[in-house]
């Protein structure tokens, strides 16, 4: 039973992998990288993991994903480059250089001294790979590394959000652009039917009683400054 | 199933991951192929945790987790930031930054 649950779940895994690199489109990549993540997680359940199996599902293939498909969802998926695509050449160079990566990892593993590697593993006791035998250990053994990672995290958090804001600040971008002034004296027909089906244009109306210098400057200088506000972002 | 296999899965698919960082230029890809490979080196570890009956290299695992989601979270967020700014989504054009 163990090998062929291995082998489906390696194939899924392996599969979700070429489908990362493979796919053009990023949101089949996303997709692609979810199988791979759940295909890992299945096997992390065969290696007696299982909080590490449920935190795979949860955090990567749950929040991971989810973040990923928002960004690519807001950028869009249709993001043509500009520049030339890099010759064959160069292509091939790259997968010369992942080939022999791959070559020289299977040295390490097929070749390794380690007799223990083509075992089963060592007998494990009840409960190896628990919740609760994973978080003695991050409470007591690994205490420094957990709570760096939770450092790690808020920085990450303030950082996101440093990248993430408006260019121009968040008092630049919460500043209310002034309205044009509504003159004391609306010109007669404003607000009626009259008004609703045309007969009456009021803007016009506004510009033949007001001086024409205060009317003309205020509303030019509103746009002016919207302007410059879409081009800070 | 020995350890050996696992550890034959997880170096397919760290090089594969590598592939894909070396080849594609969008840098969303770029992302998720970096994924591959930290995932490739929990699987390593997880595999060496279940081989030597200890859970030290599981919380390496999960340690490597909360990397791995802040380093997307900054990541997506600099895609982003570059979106607004129209600059092209492309590692090759943004390299005012190289040497």
């Amino acid at each position: 039973m163990t090998p062929i649950v291995f082998f489906v779940a390696a194939i899924i895994a392996l599969g979700g992998a070429v489908g990362v690199v493979v796919l053009r489109n990023p949101f089949y990549a996303t997709l692609s990288l979810a199988a791979h993540l759940v295909g890992l997680a299945v096997l992390f359940l065969l290696l007696n993991a299982e909080f590490v199996a449920a935190a795979q599902v949860v955090v990567y293939a749950g929040a991971v994903i989810v973040l990923y498909i928002f960004v690519v969802a807001y950028v869009g998926s249709t993001a043509a480059s500009l520049s030339p695509p890099a010759g064959p050449g160069l292509r091939a160079l790259s997968m010369l250089f992942a080939g022999a990566l791959a070559v020289e990892l299977f040295v390490a593993v097929l070749g390794t001294g380690l007799k223990a590697v083509d075992s089963e593993g060592a007998d494990v006791a009840l409960g190896f790979g628990s919740p609760g035998a994973l978080g003695e250990l991050l409470l007591t053994r690994f205490l420094l590394p957990f709570e760096l990672a939770t450092v790690l995290l808020m920085m990450t958090a303030v950082g996101a959000v440093v990248l993430a804001r408006r260019r121009g600040g968040i008092e630049a971008a919460g500043t209310v652009t002034p309205a044009a002034p509504i003159p004391a004296t609306l010109p007669p027909g404003v607000g009626s039917m009259k008004e609703g089906v045309g007969d009456i244009n009021p803007v016009a109306e506004i510009g033949r009683l007001e001086p024409p210098a205060e009317a003309a400057a205020l509303p030019a200088s509103a746009d002016e400054q919207s302007t410059e506000q879409e081009e800070q972002r | 199933m020995s350890i050996g296999w696992y550890l034959a899965l997880s170096a397919l698919v760290f090089a594969l991951g590598a592939a894909g960082v070396l080849t594609r230029r969008n840098p969303l890809i770029l992302l998720l192929s970096l994924e591959l490979m930290l995932n490739a080196a929990n699987l390593a570890l997880i595999a060496f945790s279940r081989m030597w009956g200890d859970g030290d290299g599981q919380v390496f695992a999960l340690i490597v987790m909360v990397v791995a989601a802040c380093e997307v979270c900054i990541g997506l967020g600099l895609v982003v930031a570059i979106y607004r700014r129209r600059l092209p989504i492309d590692v090759d054009e943004l390299r005012e930054l190289h040497g």
